[in-house]
């Protein structure tokens, strides 16, 4: 099968049909391994405690709302060099699930800080850089929706995302860099400082966030395409099917 | 070359610059960028005078006191080179224990002794669990009896 094909919306639209379910499974099912390993296999910290098992929830989302908008500045740098539509629209589609993932980093970090730290909120450059890249989120979908035209938004969101996208780095090395209160990573490319079945649970749950990622960004990406394309041909068809089919049989 | 080669040339090179831009501001606000400062800076000079600052680093074996009044507690924040002697009087997180990083936030008095009016724990990256903390401890025992 030839991938560029894909790049049409028409083409990607039935393709992402039909996985939507796949990687909807697989998160659950990555979810379901990855809670019972955290919360039931791994050991208690000998420092923390039980406090600690936030981290399989923390980590993978803090991860992924890095992760999400590096890839939102890509799809952005595609679309504006190639002037591809659905580039656009899986940018636009990742904004909302990126959003969530780092609103749920910040919160489940402020309580993990309370017991450990003391303090729900500092103002070090982790927790700093963090925020920012929240309301990067937010703005970003401030502006595309404030923005009429839709192609006119398009370009506009694509500019923040490769603007915004220097932040991730930062936040990244943010505990190398400098002081913080934040520790340092515990798991960097070929090594760990956490005890296996932690770990373990901590990589379920990061595959988990990525199925669960790709099965929403794509079905949101779905709706945007059927949106956007309404004026073809197939997007009307598909769109009276799709509504018909609501009704009873399909 | 093509519009588009043109196009993604444009994006990567206004890419470089913001990233150089980034950076030079990050290198000129690095003082201002640091939660703490460590007890090396302090006996330098180079944490902020005359205005509250944090101080950071371990706590000290065998320096945690307690005052007779039950909530005053003298403990010494040290880097390895240099120390700092902390003054608190207030409620310490539960996870603040000697030999475990501490951040002190407060000023430094006339007589060397940093007064905190608030005193955080730091967390390092090491998670495991209890036994094999209790396998580390035991073997850094070993090694020091041995010496």
């Amino acid at each position: 099968m030839n991938l560029f094909r894909l790049s049409s919306p028409q083409t990607f639209y039935p393709f992402a049909g039909r996985l939507v379910p796949v990687f909807a499974m697989l998160a659950a099912l990555c979810c379901a391994a990855g809670l019972a390993l955290g919360l039931a296999m791994a050991p208690t910290d000998a420092i923390q405690g039980e406090v600690y098992r936030i981290i399989f929830i923390h980590v993978p989302a803090a991860w992924m709302s890095m992760f999400i908008y590096l890839v939102m500045a890509f799809w952005a740098a595609v679309g504006l060099g190639l002037g591809t539509r659905l580039s656009f629209y899986m940018m636009r589609a990742l904004a909302p699930t990126g959003a969530l993932f780092c609103f749920i980093a910040l919160w489940t970090g402020a309580l993990w800080g309370k017991p450990t730290w003391g303090t729900y909120w500092a103002w070090d450059a982790r927790m700093t850089s963090q925020l920012l890249l929240q309301f990067l989120y937010f703005g970003f979908m401030a502006l595309t929706a404030a923005i009429e035209d839709p192609r006119r938004g398009d370009k506009a969101g694509a500019i923040l995302a490769l603007v915004g996208a220097v932040n991730v780095p930062v936040i990244y090395f943010s505990v190398q860099w400098w002081n913080t209160l934040h520790q340092g990573a515990s798991v960097k490319p070929g090594q760990s400082s956490m005890a296996t079945l932690m770990l373990a649970g901590m990589l379920v749950m990061a595959f988990a966030a990525w199925f669960y990622s790709l099965a929403v960004s794509w079905a949101r990406a779905r709706r945007i395409i059927l949106e956007r394309e309404r004026h073809t041909d197939w997007a009307h068809a598909e769109i009276a099917r799709s509504g018909s089919g609501e009704g009873g049989r399909r | 070359m093509k519009a588009r080669h043109k196009r993604f040339l444009l994006i990567a090179v206004a890419l470089g610059l913001l990233a150089a831009a980034t950076a030079l501001v990050l290198n000129a606000f690095r003082d201002n960028l640091v939660f703490f400062h460590t007890p090396s800076e302090v006996a330098e000079g180079k944490a902020p005078q005359g205005r509250p600052f944090r101080v950071g680093g371990m706590v000290l074996p065998g320096s945690l006191e307690r005052d007779a009044d039950g909530l005053t507690v003298r403990f010494i924040i040290s880097d390895t080179a240099q120390i700092v002697p902390v003054v608190y009087r207030g409620a310490l997180p539960d996870l603040f224990k000697e030999t475990k990083g501490a951040v002190a936030q407060g000023s430094l008095g006339a007589d060397g002794v940093f007064v905190a009016t608030e005193v955080l724990a730091k967390h390092d990256e090491n998670y495991m669990p209890p036994e094999a903390q209790d396998a580390i401890d035991r073997a850094h025992n070993t090694a020091k009896t041995l010496q």
